[in-house]
């Protein structure tokens, strides 16, 4: 082997290092780094205090983190769902995160040890008021409406966790009955789909009169594109929550620096980046420091939020109703 | 043939059965075994397995007009219609259905038009919006392996029979029926196969939980309970399917053994059936073409706002593309030299190179992120697995327009090239290679825009500073940027046609022009 095909392969496998900081490794789902999501907003200011390279890993964040076990690069994971917790509390990968949540700005009470909100919003149906003159004032009034009335896409709660909230959000007012509501609703809901996306595309496109989203999601359309005619209807029986989390991995090579990232979270920094950058409600930020856009948004009185046990012991009983319901 | 080719052929095709059958095993492994299914899980297979004949069927039964008006006509523009014509097959799927539903859905084209002339609206969601689906998408597929088909049929034939007065449906019968009775299961097979890994598709516009599929189930399996033991069962299952239904094809069909021609095509000019040629071209034209229509309606106005970072992943996606191309064209040409020697060996080899079509992107992601990862950081390996994967998964494709190519040529000549003692690697490049330019160029232009539309295999651990293409689209879509993933679409369905249309085009230089 000659020299300098050596010295290539030396250069292959020595990780190149481009200034000596320690790297704080975050691992997250693929939105949320993306240009158009928080992520880059948040590395920059984080990096500016910190001393550090922050550096993303974005996919699958809990299948990943299952994968890797203890052998794991992450020192922190952001992003995470409800529905998550339960499970990502198991593997015992992740330590306590010690931060003061006192003045935390949700419409729930917070004493999760391990898992330290960062942005929430409630389910909604979202609609346009050019094309839907007669939005329903409640649940029971979307329920009852014509089989015509409006034309719902909705995600899987099989595939998504704005689908699973949908599941929730009708367990929750409805109990027992969920399973009759669901056949009441059936012929309202034009199609489902794999994620989120996918659905809020079908209403961009005027495909769907109505889709299920978040009570954030008309904020999007306020501020970025000065259109007010996109409105989430509120119902008096009440919202289901949603919240995404950031934990630390208990075997961090950099406890600091995690520690200072999971406090940086609930800095106004960050949280004041929460409401343009991932369209949703910062965890800990007065209403006065939010954007204006945001301060119009009309708001549900009630909310609903099931504890993750609960969530998971109602879960699959829960999807089996909705799908004997729609496979009518 | 050669040992060497038939070697080279079986150690190709047992490469790619090695990446579906390692990466599921390793993803099983994980999990320690394998776990009970769902009852839901029969359902999903049930729905799967008759969706997927279903469009088959259809798609292959619609095919066998387009091809032979195609074949037999020649007008100003054919050629860029047929380049066209296959654009649904290479779209990304959530870029199709918009496109479809801005056709057929509620507040699309086709209801405007109804309404206008006050019909009953039409509604996509349903079954029969799966099948329309997937018939949308696989057409394209069908038509240009019927249209090779056709192709292939010597000139002299046709001259004679014209000769002898044979015409219309006896001239179907002799001539034409046995092209497509050695045609027409492979190509059924290869869109049963895509189908049954259908899941955006079939949910989307199945309208709700009626169509689960199996991926759907692989996908609640991995997500939602991080059941993979369920998920490696279930991905067993699609294999077995696979496996089986390959095995059938390769029963039904019957090479069609009429002897070699002259080697050229002339094409003639008959007037005889214009009339249904016209329609069948008119109409496959228009039902495949709208979508594409809005779709470029939509995006088209949006195109300049595209920020840099979407310009930057298309040269990404085009690098993946290329690299991808590239080893597909090697592994499938390998593969069909083998396969087209028939024999057991050959069977295992065409078997072996359409497993890649059974795989299941998440469990194929799963099990390279197992195997990769206490090598090589996986986000670094991102691009290099991506271009590997999607090469592999083009490979049925291009199996299906090369095999029966390679075995013509061998019939027709192989003979001849043995008694001149033509082997080895003069023989492949004098005799076989200039005879199969056109499938070749084919296979290579599926497989390069395959590639480009590829998305899912590296969710688990896309590096988020490397994003390609349909990423990138999908990404702007998840952060409300509608007007700019549809321009993005665009972009995409553009740069796929353009590189499939440059691997066409170099295929269809003949080899007597």
């Amino acid at each position: 082997m000659n020299r300098s095909l050596i010295l290539a392969l030396g250069l292959l496998a020595t990780p190149v290092m481009a200034q000596d900081k320690p790297v704080l490794t975050v691992y997250a789902p693929d939105y949320f780094a993306s240009e158009w999501g928080p992520g880059p907003a948040i590395e920059t200011a984080f990096e500016a205090i910190c001393e550090c390279d922050l550096e993303y890993k974005t996919g699958d964040l809990l299948p990943r983190l299952m994968l890797e076990g203890d052998k794991t690069d992450a020192d922190v994971g952001i992003g995470f769902t409800t529905d998550e917790t339960r499970r990502a509390r198991e593997t015992g990968l992740f330590a306590p995160h010690e931060q003061d949540v006192t003045g935390l700005t949700l419409p729930v009470e917070w004493d999760d040890d391990v898992f330290l909100p960062f942005n929430w919003g409630h389910t909604a149906f979202v609609y346009d008021t050019d094309y839907v003159s007669d939005p329903p004032a409640s649940f029971d009034a979307l329920v009852d409406a014509p089989e015509d009335a409006y034309r719902i896409a909705i995600q899987d709660p099989r595939t998504s966790i704005s689908g699973l909230a949908l599941i929730l959000w009708v367990k929750s007012i409805y109990g027992d009955e969920a399973g009759d509501v669901w056949e009441e609703l059936a012929p309202k809901i034009l199609t489902v789909t794999k994620g989120w996306s996918e659905a809020y595309g079908l209403f961009s496109e005027g495909e769907a009169d109505m889709v299920l989203s978040f009570t954030t999601s008309p904020a999007y359309h306020i501020i970025a594109e000065g259109d007010e005619t996109v409105k989430a209807a509120i119902f008096p029986e009440g919202h289901y929550f949603m919240v995404e989390q950031v934990a630390k991995l208990a075997g961090t090579d950099v406890p600091e620096l995690a520690d200072q990232f999971m406090g940086f979270v609930l800095s106004e920094t960050f949280q004041s980046l929460i409401p343009e950058a991932n369209w949703s409600m910062p965890a800990k930020l007065p209403a006065d420091r939010l954007p204006e856009g945001f301060q119009q948004l009309e708001m549900p009185e009630k909310v609903l939020f099931y504890d993750e046990e609960t969530a998971f012991e109602l879960r699959d009983a829960a999807i089996d109703e909705w799908v004997a319901a729609l496979r009518r | 043939m050669s040992n060497t080719y038939r070697s080279f052929g079986l150690a190709a095709a047992f490469a790619v059965a090695a990446l579906v059958g390692g990466t599921l095993l390793s993803a099983v492994s994980v999990s320690g075994g394998l776990s009970a299914l769902a009852p839901g899980d029969w359902a999903a297979i049930r729905f799967t397995l008759w969706q997927a004949a279903l469009s088959a069927l259809i798609s292959v039964a619609l095919a066998i007009p387009v091809a032979r008006a195609l074949a037999r006509r020649q007008f100003p523009g054919q050629r860029l219609l047929i380049t066209l014509l296959g654009a649904p097959f290479i779209l990304p799927t959530i870029v199709a259905i918009l496109g479809l539903l801005m056709v057929f859905g509620r507040s699309g084209w086709l209801n405007a038009l109804g309404g206008g002339l006050h019909l009953p609206e039409f509604s996509i969601y349903g079954a029969h919006g799966v099948i329309l689906a997937h018939v949308f998408f696989n057409l394209p597929l069908a038509t240009r392996l019927l249209l090779q088909g056709w192709q292939s049929i010597p000139e002299e034939r046709l001259r004679l029979a014209q000769s002898l007065g044979i015409r219309g449906w006896t001239l179907f019968r002799l001539i034409e029926a046995p092209m497509l009775r050695a045609v027409c299961p492979g190509a059924a097979l290869a869109i049963f196969l895509i189908c049954i890994s259908s899941f955006a598709i079939a949910l989307t516009l199945g309208g709700g939980p009626r169509a689960t599929t199996i991926e759907l189930a692989i996908y609640q399996a991995v997500r939602f309970d991080f059941d993979l033991g369920r998920a490696g069962l279930l991905a067993m299952m699609q294999l077995a399917i696979t496996v089986t239904a390959t095995l059938l094809a390769l029963r039904i069909a019957i090479p069609d053994s009429m002897g070699a021609g002259m080697d050229r095509r002339i094409t003639s000019s008959s007037r005889d059936g214009i009339l249904p040629d016209t329609l069948a071209i008119a109409a496959a034209s228009l039902f495949l073409l709208a979508p594409l229509a809005a779709l470029a309606v939509r995006g088209l106005p949006h195109v300049m706002e595209l920020p840099p970072a979407v310009w930057s992943s298309a040269m990404r996606s085009l690098m993946v593309a290329s690299a991808s191309t590239l080893f597909c064209v090697l592994l499938s040409l390998a593969i069909a030299l083998a396969a087209a020697g028939g024999g057991r060996r050959g069977v295992l080899a065409e078997t072996l190179g359409m497993s890649a079509l059974a795989a299941s992107p998440l469990v194929m992601g799963i099990g390279l992120f197992v195997l990769i990862r206490p090598v090589q950081r996986p986000d670094l390996a991102a691009l290099p697995v991506t271009a590997l994967v999607n090469g592999i998964m083009a490979v049925p494709f291009a199996l299906r327009a090369l095999i029966p190519a390679v075995a013509r040529v061998e019939r027709d000549y192989g003979r001849l090239a043995a008694s001149l003692g033509l082997t080895g690697w003069s023989r492949l490049r004098l005799l076989i290679l200039p005879r199969i330019r056109r499938p070749l160029g084919f296979a290579a232009g599926l497989a390069a825009a395959l590639s480009m539309g590829d998305l899912g295999v590296i969710a688990l651990f896309a590096d988020g500073e490397s994003a390609t293409l349909p990423l990138q689209v999908y990404r702007l879509m998840s952060s409300y940027r509608m007007d700019q993933a549809s321009a993005g679409a665009l972009l995409l369905l553009l740069l796929s046609l353009g590189l499939f249309w440059i691997c066409d085009r170099g295929g269809r230089k003949d080899v007597d022009a």
